[in-house]
């Protein structure tokens, strides 16, 4: 069959313009946009695994974050106690400072009223004892002005060692 | 799919054109009584078998239409060796030509002691008999020429934009265009079959081979196109030199299974080892054929059909006319098909010669499981 049987001529046509065209491009054409193609890929790879790891980053930072958030929260809370504990402590320290003070005040108190109050009764007894002296020696000195008057206090005395 | 169809088609198209040689050969020796009888007609009958050979081979001459009785052809420079050396002329020497009715063939002036005749194909024969060598730029040739001019401006332009823009630059206009048949290349054919240390060292190769047969096949559907990828020498050609790097770059591994298949005794071996090796001869074979024959018959289909209408109208004007609807139609159907079949010929050739350079440079770790995956599916595809 005559179609099917190759010619010669164009056969080695083809072949000489197939290897010029596949030489010429492979170094020219395909090479450089090949490495280009890759160098894109290997940039866009390279871009989405930063971004990855950046995202990596991230969440890792935010997770820090939360925990630094959580752990001054942690210590607010233990501070506020303590503050308040201190408080607290220095109120009753306080409370039981005045109390004793105020106790020690009352006892010296008392101690400085009964003391006062002995001393005024004592000067009252002593003036009291005086007026009564007085009283009584004006009493007797005038019951004693009269002759009847001492003879009746005799008698009454007289009694009192009969009585007796 | 696309490929069943694809074939169907074919089917009724061949169906269609071995009625239109039967109805022609039919009419034949009726035109010729009528011809002789009525040469006052004036009208030549139609030789469609010629038209369509005509078309779909390879010619010393570049033919668009006739106008009137005269063609209209750029006639093509002739390199030939001969006995006498080498001779360089142009093929305008070879003007008249008359049938030869006993040969079935037609049958020029002689030049120069050389003379040619065009049956199936065209042929430059020496009046004496002796070997001549045909270097001519053909049709074909210069179709390739072309091409081959398109493939390096759209090669360069394409490079020049990478080199301009950079890695970091999105790629846009044709460039967008190539970048996606590049990276389905790569991605679809070199990294599935060639495997991902490999594939790189092959894909200036894959990329040429993939170019130039799609660039070729779409030039070749223009109108006026010659039928460079739909000839056999082309394809062989192509073939030939997808099977010499299968061969050059096979490993010890691909001899070693070939030629000494472990673990199969001894007598399959008497019979496997050969039908081994015919099976590798057999591929680029298959190569071939496959993208001869697709081509070839695309051509011949769209030739027939648009044929239908002066078959018709050789029977009654009306008829032909009525006929024109119907043909434009199919073979505006059948363009559109030999546009993805252009496409996707291409794609077949690339992705065998790299299923075919991918078992030859398998390494041995991964053969058995996947041993008998080689081109048996794809083989299947027209």
């Amino acid at each position: 069959m005559d179609l099917l049987t190759p010619e010669l001529g164009l056969f080695f046509w083809t072949l000489t313009a197939f290897l010029i065209v596949f030489f010429i491009l492979g170094k020219f054409a395909w090479k450089p946009i090949l490495k280009t193609l890759g160098e894109r890929e290997k940039g866009i790879a390279d871009a989405i695994a930063s971004a990855e790891k950046m995202k990596g980053e991230m969440s890792q930072m935010k997770s820090d974050n939360e925990k630094l958030i959580a752990q001054a929260h942690e210590e607010r809370t233990a501070m506020l106690k303590e503050a308040k504990d201190l408080k607290d402590r220095i109120i009753n320290d306080a409370k039981e400072m005045a109390k004793t003070e105020a106790n020690k005040i009352i006892i010296e108190a008392q101690q400085q009223i009964t003391q006062q109050k002995n001393a005024a009764m004592t000067e009252v007894k002593n003036e009291i004892g005086t007026l009564a002296l007085e009283v009584a020696e004006k009493i007797l000195r005038k019951q004693l002005n009269s002759s009847e008057g001492q003879e009746a206090y005799m008698n009454m005395l007289a009694n009192d060692i009969k009585l007796n | 799919m696309s490929c069943k169809s694809l074939f169907s088609l074919l089917i009724v198209a061949l169906g269609l054109f071995c009625q239109v040689n039967s109805a022609f050969a039919q009419e034949a020796p009726a035109a010729v009584s009528a011809a002789t009888q009525e040469p006052a007609n004036g009208k030549k009958k139609l030789d469609i078998g010629e038209l369509i050979f005509g078309h779909v081979g390879d010619s010393h001459e570049w033919h668009f239409f006739e106008l009137g009785e005269k063609p209209v052809a750029i006639p093509l420079p002739m390199i030939l060796y001969t006995t006498e050396g080498l001779k360089i002329m142009s093929s305008a020497h070879f003007e008249e030509w008359h049938k030869d009715e006993a040969a079935g063939i037609v049958r020029s002036n002689s030049y120069e002691g050389l003379h040619m005749e065009k049956g199936m194909k065209e042929k430059v024969i020496a009046d004496n008999g002796s070997k001549v060598y045909d270097f001519s730029i053909t049709k074909n040739v210069l179709s390739m020429l072309i091409s081959v001019a398109l493939i390096l401006w759209i090669g360069f332009s394409v490079a020049k934009k990478y080199k301009v823009g950079g890695a970091k630059t999105a790629p846009s206009g044709f460039q967008n265009a190539m970048e996606t048949a590049i990276l389905f290349i790569r991605d679809e054919v070199a990294l599935p079959n060639l495997g991902k240390s490999k594939f790189n060292n092959y894909m200036p190769f894959l990329l040429t081979v993939f170019f130039f047969i799609w660039i070729n096949n779409l030039l070749g559907l223009l109108p006026g196109g010659a039928n460079f990828t739909g000839n056999v020498a082309v394809t062989l050609c192509l073939a030939t030199i997808s099977f010499i790097v299968m061969v050059v770059r096979a490993n010890k591994h691909f001899w070693g299974h070939l030629l000494n298949p472990p673990g199969v005794p001894f007598g399959v071996k008497i019979i496997l080892v050969p039908i081994e090796i015919i099976s590798m001869f057999i591929k680029p074979i298959a190569l071939t054929i496959r993208l001869f024959a697709n081509i070839l018959a695309g051509h011949i289909i769209i030739l027939c059909v648009i044929s239908i209408i002066f078959i018709f109208a050789g029977l009654n004007k009306f008829a032909g006319a009525g006929f024109v609807p119907v043909s434009i139609a199919f073979s505006i159907f059948m363009f559109m098909l030999e546009l993805l079949v252009a496409a996707i010929q291409a794609f077949i050739f690339t992705n065998l010669t790299a299923v075919f350079i991918g078992s030859a440079i398998e390494e041995a770790h991964h053969h058995d499981d996947d041993h008998a995956h080689e081109p048996e599916g794809q083989e299947i595809m027209m």
